[in-house]
């Protein structure tokens, strides 16, 4: 067993990209988010594991350093929260439209606009649609304990090497500003420049006489060549959802209702469940781990035996529309969820419930 | 003599360096990007750093750098690409970058990339290709335009009064503690060529000390942008762009020479 | 006394008829032609070829790289 320690999940998501061999970070500081870099240069991983960390300009200039060290196949990555990382979208579409394999950590904030520092989960469309311009979405993994803030660093960067393709840690203030005990995994070495050429032979390194040279791009002025481009993206979003679906399902087998909601709102809803039991009601908890690929397949099965879907989410409703396609109307789907930065809590949450399917 | 004596493989004395791909330049009949890149590729052949060499193509005319220069390279953002290349260089310290970026890339929307890795001292090189236009996009004025200069969004000429000052960037980054090495030269007649050839030499030297940005501008032009025969632009280039932008050395490390 | 001697081939095909050559050449050697290329130039050529010294100052500012110079001695 790894090593366990208190963390912040802020902390842990530095601390994981030390221990997964990340080669670089890239960042730039806005609440509630910004002990990732703090901790990684208290840390000081440039003279252990030899991993570069910068603090840039902007999100915009981060997400770009980013694009530079993926594009030589480094392991490298950035956080930010919400309005930050509306700013790192234009990159995101680029390392999208370049297929280069990158993690972004956004520890989401209530918005529109400047909004609130406190935890929101409003950034759902933006993580899982696109978010930036062009056909593209983003491998999108939501944490809901500091354990996960841990893990899914590794996790998301195994998935953004073998899709080549950027990832998101869509976590929230809550979970990155909480305590909790974590197992932090062993250490990873990083890469040698050999193993690196070896596993990303489309790297920007130097070309040698023995190779074509490579190229990062996005451009393809062609309109028929951009259109086989897209649809090459198109197949790797397919394989994602045949391969790497992720959920959790919570006291689902009997249940006759059922909550679905990620992150923070997650753990709100475990406890609403324990709330319904207890006085009788069959609630199960149905939670995506992975946004895209949503689980679909799996909501949709369950689907069969529930007579009404609550979507738990801190904002007005996003993850809702994904859970209604999936269940193609064959079972009634609500929202609940405050927003702007305020928490529900299990009462609340059990109460919608109640007053939503079961006549209050 | 007849001249098929004359031509003859071992009496070349000049010929395109074999660093170019087969790829006709995209760039205007006369323009000035075609020069450089050869400019700089020659560099890259001479120092023998062609697989040690990772360059960064920009937004503008020169956006399909990469398809020309046979080496690994990188297409940037609009304006960002000093940023990539700060992470380029970082994480191989070794290696050779470059970033390549027109007026618009560099003094305009990536002003903010531009002076801060200038300010950090990243150790790598800058070409900027000055021709106070946006080029590609059809001859919009530029964060350099001169003032009274035409342009598509300045039909009546640059007016200060309503569209600001031209910037002199080279001259601004040359103040920074983090610039090491600094020119502007011009690549439309060949005593300049070589200059600009020497300058490139220079930059991709100084690269090797790790202390700081090493800078070339090129003031160049944009006959089609300007609307004129290329020797027209390029003598309108020395009687206008010139005074206002000097060519020469602005900033020139002291020590040894290299 | 040896006297240098120099001529240049074009690559018609990837001249683009810009004229930045003509100027350059001291010995006002290069002309374009009268016909055009594939691409509808009218390309560089000596006009003047035994003027031609070889002293490449077209080829180095030609901005498609499209001259290659060659020169050589001649006993006068």
């Amino acid at each position: 067993m790894g090593e366990l320690k208190l963390m912040k999940g802020n902390e842990a998501v530095a601390e994981a990209a030390i221990r997964a061999g990340a080669d670089g970070y890239f960042g730039y500081p806005i609440t509630p988010q910004s002990e990732i870099m703090e901790y990684l240069m208290t840390e000081k991983p440039y003279e252990t594991t030899g991993m570069v960390v910068l603090q840039a300009e902007s999100e915009v200039a981060a997400i770009n350093m980013v694009y530079g060290g993926a594009s030589c196949g480094r392991m490298v990555m950035t956080s930010s929260s919400s309005p930050g990382i509306s700013l790192k979208m234009e990159g995101i579409s680029y390392l999208a439209g370049s297929e280069l394999p990158a993690v972004i950590v956004n520890v989401v904030r209530g918005g529109p606009g400047l909004g609130t520092i406190q935890p929101s989960q409003s950034d759902y469309f933006q993580a899982t649609k696109g978010g930036g311009h062009g056909d593209y979405r983003m491998y999108v993994l939501a944490p809901a304990s500091v354990q996960e803030m841990s893990d899914f660093v590794k996790i998301g960067f195994e998935m953004a090497f073998k899709y080549r393709n950027p990832v998101m840690i869509l976590s929230d203030g809550a979970i990155g500003q909480m305590m909790e005990k974590v197992v932090l995994f062993d250490p990873i070495p990083r890469r040698t420049p050999e193993e690196i050429e070896k596993q990303c032979p489309w790297a920007t390194v130097g070309k040698p006489e023995s190779r074509k040279r490579n190229i990062i791009t996005s451009l393809l002025l062609d309109s028929h060549e951009q259109e086989q481009h897209v649809f090459k993206l198109r197949d790797k979003y397919e394989r994602m959802q045949k391969e790497d679906v992720k959920f959790e399902k919570i006291q689902c087998d009997d249940a006759e209702y059922l909550f679905v909601a990620y992150g923070s709102s997650a753990r709100i809803c475990q406890k609403a469940v324990d709330i319904a039991r207890a006085q009788g009601i069959k609630v199960g908890l149905f939670r995506p781990i992975t946004l895209f690929p949503f689980p679909s397949v799996e909501l949709k099965k369950l689907s069969s035996q529930i007579k009404g879907i609550l979507s738990v989410e801190m904002s007005l409703g996003q993850m809702i529309e994904d859970i209604k396609l999936a269940v193609e109307c064959r079972v009634p789907v609500n929202h609940f969820g405050r927003t702007g930065g305020v928490i529900h809590s299990p009462g609340e949450v059990f109460e919608a419930l109640k007053s939503t399917y079961l006549g209050g | 003599m007849d001249i098929k004596d004359i031509i003859k493989p071992e009496n070349i004395v000049y010929q395109k360096t074999k660093l170019f791909t087969e790829k006709p330049l995209s760039y205007c009949p006369g323009c000035g990007h075609g020069t450089a890149h050869r400019m700089l590729l020659e560099v890259l052949e001479e120092m023998n750093i062609q697989d040690k060499t990772v360059g960064i193509a920009p937004v503008g005319c020169s956006v399909l750098a990469y398809e020309f220069l046979d080496i690994d390279m990188q297409q940037a953002a609009h304006g960002r690409a000093p940023a990539v290349a700060t992470a380029v260089k970082r994480l191989m310290p070794d290696k050779f970058v470059f970033t390549y970026q027109g007026d618009g890339d560099l003094a305009a929307i990536g002003t903010a990339e531009t002076i801060h890795a200038c300010n950090r001292g990243e150790n790598f090189t800058m070409i900027f290709i000055n021709n106070g236009i946006y080029g590609m996009t059809g001859g919009q004025m530029a964060p350099t335009t001169l003032p009274g200069m035409r342009a598509s969004t300045c039909p009546f000429g640059r007016d200060t009064e309503i569209m600001g000052n031209p910037l002199k960037i080279t001259e601004l980054l040359a103040q920074l503690p983090g610039v090491y090495y600094v020119t502007r030269q011009a690549v439309h007649t060949p005593n300049a060529v070589r200059k600009t050839k020497k300058a490139l030499r220079n930059a991709f030297e100084y690269q090797k000390l790790k202390k700081g940005i090493s800078f070339v501008e090129i003031v160049s032009n944009c006959n089609s942008g300007w609307k004129m025969t290329p020797n027209q632009s390029n003598k309108w280039m020395e009687d206008n762009m010139f005074p206002f932008y000097p060519l020469g050395d602005i900033k020139v490390p002291q020590l040894e020479k290299v | 006394m040896a006297k240098v001697k120099g001529a240049i081939v074009v690559d018609i095909e990837k001249c683009k008829g810009c004229s930045v050559c003509i100027p350059a050449c001291n010995q006002n050697v290069i002309l374009l032609a009268k016909e055009v290329n594939g691409k509808g130039y009218q390309y560089a050529y000596m006009e003047n070829p035994e003027a031609c010294t070889g002293c490449v100052n077209c080829a180095i500012v030609c901005p498609d790289g499209v001259i290659t110079v060659y020169r050589t001695k001649v006993e006068a």
